[in-house]
């Protein structure tokens, strides 16, 4: 990828992020590669909470004072902005608690259509029908569709994956065939860093009549995403991982689907007429959205798309691409180092893949490499990172992960290099 | 600097070189445990000799992936149990969880927890106490397990096919 933005003024940025100037361990400079985890937040993003918070905090969509309208106001703004930074209608966009929750709507919406009249028909399965997913795909984009399949009797398909870490679509047509009803994969992996095609996965499932569910938790942070161009049916991602609060999250929708997709949690707010023999429900998004929900928290993710919009995806984008170029560069240096997932290609570019540079260690257990690289101040994840079949595929228990954002620098990345490099020589293990 | 009070050399001792490690017949239970976070997994056989408490532990053999810190303790362990009563054991298991969840603030008794007081800086680091415990909850289990089946002898192999008995 190549782009021609100027290039991200990172002194400038990190200098939002308070927490950034901390130290850890003794003294050591902060080095934080987790945000693939979650992800640091700036003072912008704090104060637009805490305002909210000090002028309008009141339960949103219920109430006419006038706190109860700024509240919904805010709330409904912020809902605007999001669905613009994505490419979609306000209306198609949905607050959940996270994106798990998202996975977990749509799952349960569909368990949900066999008996919610003949509208919801179109996402009812059964026996006979399947789920494809990947091998990939982390546990949250998983687990919901081996449960959806374990409810209704459908089964549970995958594609592999190649040893170099990218999806294997030559299977694509006898995967994805008449009985598929859904498609469930995630954009970029968070363990392998692999971003996959979306175009021939959406348009094989187009051609046999299939829902197609995206997992943009790892690229919506990171890259320009526009669902409506990518022409997914659902696509879900976390507020955390993008500079915004915890405990909201986004199921994107497209609005003909939406309409006709039954509830799943169902109770105040989502209603549209209650008697005591039964109910009717809301239109979307509040169809979805049942009892009072989390507020500042989407001001919050609203003021982060802003922060992320005013830096530009574009170079962001631009910015992760030559710190992992140089990580990748830089552990393929250290004898020892095994990455896991695509590496520089011949020609020394990085291709296809985001900011999640993971790796074992000859001789010593990720758990044990993450404490040394921990002692120096470097916050990295060990372990499968979520993604258990996936460590099972590549025959290795666990992994380290150093993922890039925005606020990270090439002194970041030496601090890693130095410290696998001081992991080796503490344990004893000169690589090679 | 605090790596080294985390990893002793006893602890990378055992690392390198583990006690007792490999799976051994004869045995009367063998269970499976992980730690699901960072997916470290130990599959552990007890022999016992004898009844009950009074019960002597005649082997302990494992086999497992994970951490300098998992398979270490569970090396230790070995050292620790074999060749002492099931209540002997139990009570040491009781110390060394005692000093793993102590945060830095029990002070080890060496004559009970031998190598094991070199564990004492782990205790420090929260996320890796599991670590240091996932071979003593899978002894633990299993000699539950030969009990079990010690009592029931026809629901050998119990309701989880993590485990096998007998």
């Amino acid at each position: 990828m190549t782009t021609t933005a100027a290039p991200l003024d990172v002194e400038a940025i990190r200098k939002d992020f308070p927490i950034l100037t901390r130290t850890v361990r003794d003294g050591h400079r902060l080095v934080y590669l987790d945000s693939g985890a979650t992800s640091q937040r700036p003072r912008q993003v704090l104060d637009a909470e805490r305002s909210f918070l000090e002028t309008s905090n009141a339960a949103v969509h219920r109430g006419a004072h006038q706190l109860a309208e700024e509240a919904t106001d805010a709330y409904e703004a912020a809902r605007a902005r999001i669905a613009e930074f994505i490419g979609v209608g306000a209306g198609e966009v949905v607050f959940t608690k996270n994106a798990t929750e998202s996975v977990n709507l749509v799952a349960y919406a569909m368990s949900n259509a066999a008996t919610s009249g003949e509208q919801a028909a179109r996402f009812a399965v059964g026996p006979g029908d399947e789920i494809v997913v990947t091998e990939m795909e982390h546990h949250a984009n998983l687990v919901p569709w081996q449960e959806l399949c374990r409810r209704t009797g459908a089964t549970l398909r995958w594609f592999g994956i190649t040893d170099d870490g990218r999806l294997d679509l030559s299977t694509l047509d006898e995967l994805v065939t008449g009985r598929t009803k859904l498609v469930a994969f995630t954009h970029q992996s968070n363990v392998l860093g692999t971003v996959n095609p979306v175009e021939p996965i959406v348009a094989r499932a187009r051609q046999v009549g299939a829902l197609t569910v995206l997992d943009a938790c790892q690229s919506v942070p990171h890259q320009p995403v526009d669902f409506g161009a990518l022409g997914v049916d659902f696509a879900v991602f976390s507020g955390h991982k993008m500079l915004g609060p915890s405990g909201v999250g986004v199921l994107y929708g497209r609005a003909e689907l939406l309409a006709a997709m039954p509830p799943f949690i169902t109770g105040g707010s989502m209603i549209e007429l209650v008697r005591m023999e039964g109910s009717t429900f809301a239109p979307p998004p509040q169809r979805f959205e049942a009892g009072v929900p989390m507020t500042s928290q989407v001001v919050g993710l609203g003021a982060a798309v802003d922060y992320l919009s005013v830096v530009g995806m574009d170079r962001i984008a631009a910015h992760e691409h030559e710190l992992t170029r140089a990580a990748l560069a830089g552990l393929a240096e250290i004898p020892g180092v095994s990455l896991v997932g695509p590496g520089l290609d011949e020609h020394g570019e990085v291709v296809d893949r985001g900011g999640a540079v993971s790796f074992v260690l000859d001789g010593i257990h990720p758990h044990d490499a993450g404490q040394v690289l921990d002692s120096v101040g470097v916050a990295v994840r060990v372990g499968h990172h979520c993604a258990w079949p996936l460590h099972r595929r590549l025959g290795i228990p666990a992994s380290v992960r150093a993922s890039f954002y925005l606020y990270n620098d090439r002194d970041d990345v030496t601090a890693l290099l130095a410290g696998v490099r001081e992991a080796q020589r503490f344990f004893g293990v000169t690589g090679g | 600097m605090q790596l080294q009070q985390m990893y002793q050399e006893i602890i990378l001792d055992h690392y390198k070189n583990p006690h007792r490690r490999g799976l051994r017949e004869p045995y009367q239970a063998e269970v499976h445990h992980v730690n699901p976070t960072c997916g470290d997994e130990v599959t552990l056989r007890v022999h016992l000799a004898g009844d009950g408490g009074a019960a002597t532990v005649s082997d302990v053999s494992y086999e497992g992936q994970g951490c300098s810190i998992s398979q270490a303790a569970t090396s230790v362990l070995t050292d620790l149990v074999v060749g002492r009563t099931v209540a002997e054991a139990f009570q040491t298991m009781d110390a060394f969880v005692e000093l793993m969840q102590g945060r830095g603030h029990v002070e080890p008794d060496e004559d009970v927890l031998e190598d094991g007081i070199a564990f004492a800086g782990v205790a420090q680091y929260p996320a890796r106490v599991k670590c240091a415990l996932l071979g003593w909850m899978a002894f633990k289990d299993a000699v539950a397990r030969v009990a079990d089946s010690a009592e029931t002898p026809a629901a050998a192999g119990g309701h989880s096919s993590e485990v096998s008995s007998r």
